[in-house]
């Protein structure tokens, strides 16, 4: 079978939005219905966060996220058995998003396979570098049929974006400005400059960027120099113990793309 | 050279560079020119001078006559404890501002446990007019009040952080955030032989100052090169590092690494990595690490801050793992009372830290020819409100 993320980007060229959210929060098992109703809701692609004990690359909402789904018990393993049966309701493609450790205790091979088993389409680990991704697991994520997407930055150079654009599988993750993960940047913000140097690159592979978007502004502004967008922290932020997922995932998902 | 770090980051299967992608430029910038740097001329004659004029160096080499009796086989005392902010952490601070000035950055940023780190950095950014931020763990800027007034005053801004148990680690993890959000203007002063290649070979170079000095100093007062056996207390592991570092290849001096017990290893409250710990990365280094099952980083525990991590340079884990040095731990009972015989034998107060080496004379067997080393890495100071409460003074 052909991998989802290819599938999305051969159909749909533009506005592609993609949702990122922390496993295990706001509750243990929230996992599945949060998938379902993004779907529902039409957002494109997926990223279900592991959550790590010290992820040094997120900044506040995503740590918090992070260590209250640890609390609830979350883990790599109870994961992969909350996704055991996504595939019956769910057709977008899924994407795990995480730090390494986690992963390299469950055993890369036995991770690899446990996605292809439970059908995701792809990794973002963002501590994971190239090199040691090509030396060591490269074979692996090919023989599961898992994509591992790369990110690039304002600070990447030329010669190593057409290294990670001839590696990156699916799509490249455009790393916004340099930070770490966080919503409440506002569009002038974002160092357009760098948006329209990238554009210009003629890139093999199609971009979504990611880190800082968290509105309707920031999407659209976003998509303008991308094939999409990414949304995670502000989304994250988004639920309320008050209202519920279905409630609050329609509301926030109708706030992003209501047309400008 | 078996046990120096190879070209692609690595002791063995340990360490590289496990960073992401918005950490690549700086690494690379550092990767690619420390070497250069630091084996200049310009470099070493400012280094050399510093060490002299500004840390006090070279540290004597004190034959501990009182306690060797008490032993029974001759105990030396490298006295890193007198020099300048009172540890051999500045002995890498000094290194590392040097650098950055080189590199061009403007601006500093470090993490701390027990605050000598952070000290040690404030102080040689007050030295340069370099803007210095530190990290500490919320619960460490509690317990370490003089060394975050000390900081201060120096005119560092000292940020507490709330996350996670508000120790090193936690520290650790914002300065990397900070060093992500500030890519161009800033260098991260890592305090130990942690973090991505190069850090651990960059500080394990400067730090060997110490293992160089014992050659020479132990020639001289004993005609005898070499020692029978090297002691150290390991965090990170950078003043073992600097301690081990000119003997590695000399495979008949015993190395000799002490971690912290805590109440135990057989209890949840201790920071003995390697007796505890699985292979694992943290802090963009692949090492031994206390994890859970699902690779989680569980949470040490230390009466010194300064050990008080989760994992060990990888230099040490690959000198365990190849059995070059051995790697023992004592408690916090353990430490306090060899603190103590210290201060009633020799008249020197040790940092609890350096206790841990000492600590673990108790445990080893010695013969009454044997010269004996130990890194006395810091002064007790910093600790001297532990000890009064402990013993009651
Ligand atoms: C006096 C002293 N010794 C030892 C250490 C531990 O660090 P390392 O293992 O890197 O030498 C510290 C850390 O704060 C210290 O202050």
């Amino acid at each position: 079978m052909k991998n989802r993320i290819n599938q999305l980007f051969e159909t749909k060229k533009e506005n592609i939005f993609s949702v990122y959210f922390t496993a295990g929060f706001p509750n243990l098992n929230d996992t599945v219905q949060i998938i379902q109703e993004l779907e529902k809701n039409g957002v494109d692609l997926i990223e279900i966060g592991i959550p790590f004990s010290d992820p040094t690359a997120d900044g506040p909402t995503i740590q918090h996220s992070s260590e209250v789904a640890l609390k609830n018990g979350i883990s790599v393993k109870l994961l992969f058995e909350q996704l055991r049966e996504i595939r019956k309701s769910v057709n977008i493609p899924l994407i795990l998003m995480g730090y390494f450790n986690p992963v390299l205790q469950f055993g890369v091979e036995a991770f690899c396979a446990k996605c292809h088993e439970v059908g995701i389409d792809g990794t973002i680990l963002p501590d994971l570098p190239l090199n040691e991704f090509e030396e060591n697991y490269k074979d692996t994520f090919i023989k599961n049929n898992l994509h591992n997407i790369l990110l690039i930055t304002p600070q990447t150079s030329e010669k190593r974006i057409r290294q990670i654009d001839d590696a990156s599988e699916g799509f490249i993750y455009m790393v916004s400005s340099s930070s770490t993960t966080g919503a409440g940047k506002k569009v002038e913000d974002f160092h357009h400059d760098y948006f329209e140097r990238i554009q210009q690159m003629n890139l093999k592979k199609p971009r979504l960027i990611g880190f800082g978007i968290s509105d309707n502004a920031t999407f659209t502004n976003a998509c303008n120099y991308a094939n999409g967008a990414i949304i995670g922290s502000a989304f994250v932020k988004s639920f309320d113990k008050n209202v519920t997922i279905k409630k609050s995932i329609s509301s926030f998902v109708t706030e992003i793309l209501l047309p400008a | 050279m078996k046990y120096q770090v190879n070209e692609k980051g690595y002791y063995g299967e340990f360490g590289g560079a496990w960073i992401p992608e918005m950490m690549f430029t700086n690494i690379d910038e550092l990767k690619s020119r420390y070497l250069e740097i630091i084996e200049s001329d310009e470099f070493r004659k400012e280094f050399d001078q510093l060490m002299k004029d500004y840390v006090g160096r070279p540290s004597p080499l004190y034959y501990a006559s009182r306690l060797s009796e008490h032993y029974g086989s001759g105990i030396y005392l490298k006295r890193e404890d007198l020099n300048h902010t009172g540890s051999h952490k500045l002995n890498n601070t000094i290194g590392q501002i040097l650098l950055a000035q080189k590199l061009g950055k403007t601006r500093i940023i470090a993490e701390t446990g027990a605050g000598q780190h952070g000290v040690a950095t404030a102080t040689v950014c007050a030295l340069k007019g370099i803007k210095c931020v530190v990290y500490m763990g919320a619960l460490d800027v509690s317990r370490q009040a003089p060394n975050v007034k000390k900081m201060k005053m120096l005119g560092a801004e000292v940020i507490p952080v709330h996350s996670g148990n508000k120790t090193l680690k936690d520290a650790t993890n914002e300065a990397m955030r900070d060093w992500i959000n500030n890519p161009e203007d800033t260098h991260y002063i890592i305090g130990s032989v942690v973090g991505p290649h190069p850090y651990p070979d960059m500080v394990a170079r400067f730090q060997s100052i110490i293992s160089a000095e014992m050659k020479g100093q132990l020639k001289e007062q004993t005609g005898n090169k070499l020692p029978t056996r090297v002691l150290a207390c390991v965090g990170g592991g950078s003043n073992a590092a600097g301690a081990f570092y000119h003997f590695l290849d000399d495979e008949q001096v015993e190395l000799i690494g002490v971690e912290a017990a805590g109440k135990g290893v057989d209890t949840p409250e201790t920071a003995a990595t390697l007796t505890v710990g699985s292979p694992g990365v943290l802090h963009s280094s692949k090492t031994m690490l206390m994890q859970s099952e699902d690779g989680q980083i569980t949470e040490p525990y230390s009466i010194s801050a300064g050990l008080d991590y989760p994992g060990i340079g990888p230099l040490h884990a690959h000198l365990h793992k190849t059995g070059r040095a051995k790697f023992l731990s004592a408690t916090d009972e353990e430490v306090l009372q060899a603190a103590l015989l210290l201060t009633q034998k020799e008249g020197i107060i040790p940092a609890l830290e350096s206790a841990h080496a000492l600590a673990a004379l108790e445990k080893i067997k010695m013969n009454p020819d044997d010269i004996n080393v130990i890194n006395l890495s810091g002064s007790g100071n910093k600790d001297m409100e532990t000890y009064l409460n402990y013993f009651g003074y």
